[in-house]
């Protein structure tokens, strides 16, 4: 039994984060299609880091800021230049793999994967290893202060407004843009968290390593509806069915592809409103004038 | 066309290629490599000898129907991002009309049944967000994006399960039906992959064009794709159109399969779509949405994935995938920017076009 949380808890680290991104970026109207190419190039910037400035800290600060700079050229696009911003977010997670690969190439001679770095955890995979990883502990908040940051505080309610009306936002003086700019920058930086999660846990940079994480998240951000809190559920949620399906993978119950499905099918059955509906912010998309 | 439209067309695709070379450049340089020689090497490797050249018109081709699929439905206002999915629902359909029908029926009964197992299993998959944005109203984009996750690991369940050969990735072989590969008329093109579908997706091209600009049907689909509030005064029924526009992109990407299945491998393997369906919005979005600009953008970004290969001695391949997304996210930036620019140059011009202009969609890329 607490394997199996602390096995949840692991896998559900990624989701949380990147979705604690998701919910940041699409509140305030920006499609969050570009998550996954946040934690892929901050979890090569963690590896950087963590290798060459000596830590797992050092990995943190640069993912955090891998992430957020990625954030910072979504927004130079979707923001500045008002550009489609279906097409810029699957540019951007092309982008993110192509460019990591090639980084890969050029700094440690590799196309598959890094050194060993320095993590956190040299306890293995279990409970333990997760309650010494102070990463795992802003896990863990980072929907908590999203939902504090979005429902208690000032920006919060700006950046709401942003997300469903940008014109009568600015009609009573928020400025839009600026608020959008910190978001997308935010929405990364979070994001990152995640992606130097993923790279420090397994005390590597693999090609490609989230692996559809992002787009997990994204689900997750969907499903549920954009609000921290059900948010928060739907990440432990997805990560506990992976976590059922590695431990029965004895049993044969369930074949993994179909657990593989469960998040997308949920968030397809939500947008379509089968129970209770979805519906997301209303400016999602749109670019302010 | 007009020559502000050639204008509105042709810029942003020049500047979104030159800020391409610029990063390629330093990429190039990064690496201690000369930028001259290996974009020499780049056009050499591709249309520099009849090997390269075929490999390049193979690639073009799975691009067109991608390409062609994203921007049909683009024309109606939707985005497909799913077409990865249908892609290989479609070749897989292929496959599995290959594997159950004997061998020794003539090609001309056979050829006919794997296009239209292809197409209709591609359609299926685009239909659904079709139906969902009609019926419930679900966005498209999200719903596209989901199902492919969803068809490409419903595929691998079944490959995996049932119809892999053993210690492969890939089904059997097909039993009928067989394409001709170029390199049988033109030994010169000998190893490539490009064949005989070519000349089929050819036809879907021009059968698109004629579609969208000469039929009822595509007028209706592209004034839903102006103005869908518009287009319902005036008759239309906007759902309809959404998801017959759907499962029509969703067929067309669905007939690309063949392209491997059926001219290629004569199997189904695991992943060859991969990456086929993005690349179909940046086919889509260099190409403006028009079927014969969709051919011209294939050939490009071909040419480009072709050419990561040919350089791949002197830089990493992965070059060209930074190349690619550099050209995806400058044309993207720089479609509306050219749009405002070239729209308050004419404003200062008497009488000048500047009304068409404006009456470009806010959907369109």
């Amino acid at each position: 039994m607490i394997a199996f949380v602390a096995q949840t808890l692991r896998i559900a680290m990624p989701y949380l984060f990147a979705s604690a991104g998701g919910v940041v970026s699409e509140r305030a109207g920006l499609i969050g299609l570009t998550l996954e190419g946040y934690m892929l190039s901050a979890a090569f910037c963690a590896a950087l880091g963590s290798y060459f400035g000596g830590g797992p800290w050092s990995g943190i600060l640069a993912g955090v800021a891998g992430g957020a700079l990625v954030g910072l050229l979504y927004g130079v696009c979707s923001i500045r230049y008002r550009a489609n911003q279906v097409v810029v977010g699957i540019a951007i997670n092309l982008l993110a793999i192509g460019l990591t690969r090639f980084l890969l190439r050029l700094t440690f001679d590799s196309s598959s994967n890094s050194p060993r770095i320095p993590g956190f955890t040299e306890h293995g995979t279990g409970l333990l290893a997760l309650v010494t990883n102070p990463l795992a502990w802003l896990g863990v908040l980072s929907l908590p202060v999203v939902g504090w940051l979005l429902y208690r505080t000032a920006f919060g309610l700006r950046m709401q407004s942003v997300g469903e009306h940008p014109e009568a936002a600015l009609s009573v003086g928020i400025p839009v843009n600026r608020v959008r700019w910190i978001a997308v920058a935010l929405s990364g930086a979070l994001s990152g968290l995640g992606g130097a999660y993923l790279a420090l846990d397994q005390h590597q940079f693999t090609d490609q390593m989230t692996a559809g994480r992002g787009f997990i998240a994204l689900a997750a951000t969907i499903f549920g509806r954009w609000d921290p809190t059900r948010v928060s559920i739907a990440c432990v949620l997805f990560a506990a069915a992976e976590t059922l399906q590695i431990q029965l993978q004895g049993a044969q119950l369930i074949p993994s592809q179909f657990v593989e499905m469960i998040p997308y099918v949920l968030t397809i059955v939500a947008l379509a409103g089968v129970v209770g509906r979805s519906v997301p912010p209303a400016a999602l998309g749109r670019a302010s004038q | 066309m007009t020559r502000a439209k050639l204008e509105e067309a042709l810029l942003p695709p020049v500047v979104a290629l030159l800020v391409a070379l610029l990063v390629g450049d330093i990429l190039i340089l990064s690496f201690g490599q000369s930028p001259g020689a290996v974009y020499w090497q780049l056009l050499e490797g591709t249309w520099g000898n009849a090997y390269g050249f075929g490999q390049v018109l193979y690639k073009a081709t799975t691009l067109t129907c991608t390409g062609l699929a994203v921007g049909l439905a683009l024309r109606a206002g939707l985005f497909n991002i799913g077409a990865e999915g249908q892609l290989a629902a479609g070749g897989f359909a292929a496959a599995l009309v290959g594997i159950a029908l004997p061998a020794g029926i003539p090609s001309l009964v056979v050829l006919p049944l794997y296009v239209v197992a292809s197409s209709l299993a591609g359609g299926i998959v685009g239909g659904i967000p079709g139906v969902l944005k009609a019926r419930f109203g679900a966005h498209e984009v999200i719903t596209t994006i989901m199902l492919n996750f969803v068809v490409l690991a419903l595929l691998n369940y079944l490959i995996s399960t049932r119809f892999k050969v053993h210690d492969t990735l890939h089904t059997a072989e097909l039993k009928s039906g067989a394409v001709p590969r170029l390199s049988d008329v033109f030994p010169a093109f000998h190893g490539s992959a490009a064949n005989a579908i070519v000349l089929l997706i050819a036809v879907v091209v021009v059968a698109a064009w004629w579609f969208l600009f000469r039929t009822r049907a595509g007028f209706e689909l592209r004034a839903v794709g102006l103005q869908p509030e518009a287009a319902e005064y005036g008759g239309v029924s906007v759902g309809g159109v959404w998801w017959k526009a759907m499962a029509l992109s969703g067929a067309i990407a669905g007939i690309g399969g063949l392209n491997y299945v059926l001219g290629y491998k004569r199997y189904y393997e695991e992943g060859f779509a991969a990456g086929a369906g993005f690349l179909g919005i940046a086919v889509a979005l260099v190409g403006r949405n028009h079927p014969f600009g969709v051919v011209i953008a294939a050939i490009l970004f071909a040419t480009l994935s072709q050419g990561g290969l040919a350089v791949n001695a002197l830089v990493p391949k992965q070059m060209v995938d930074v190349l690619q997304a550099v050209v995806i996210i400058s044309m993207a930036t720089a479609v509306p920017e050219v749009r405002r620019a070239l729209a308050s140059l004419r404003s200062r011009e008497p009488g000048a076009g500047s009304r068409e202009i404006a009456a470009v969609p806010e959907t369109q890329p």
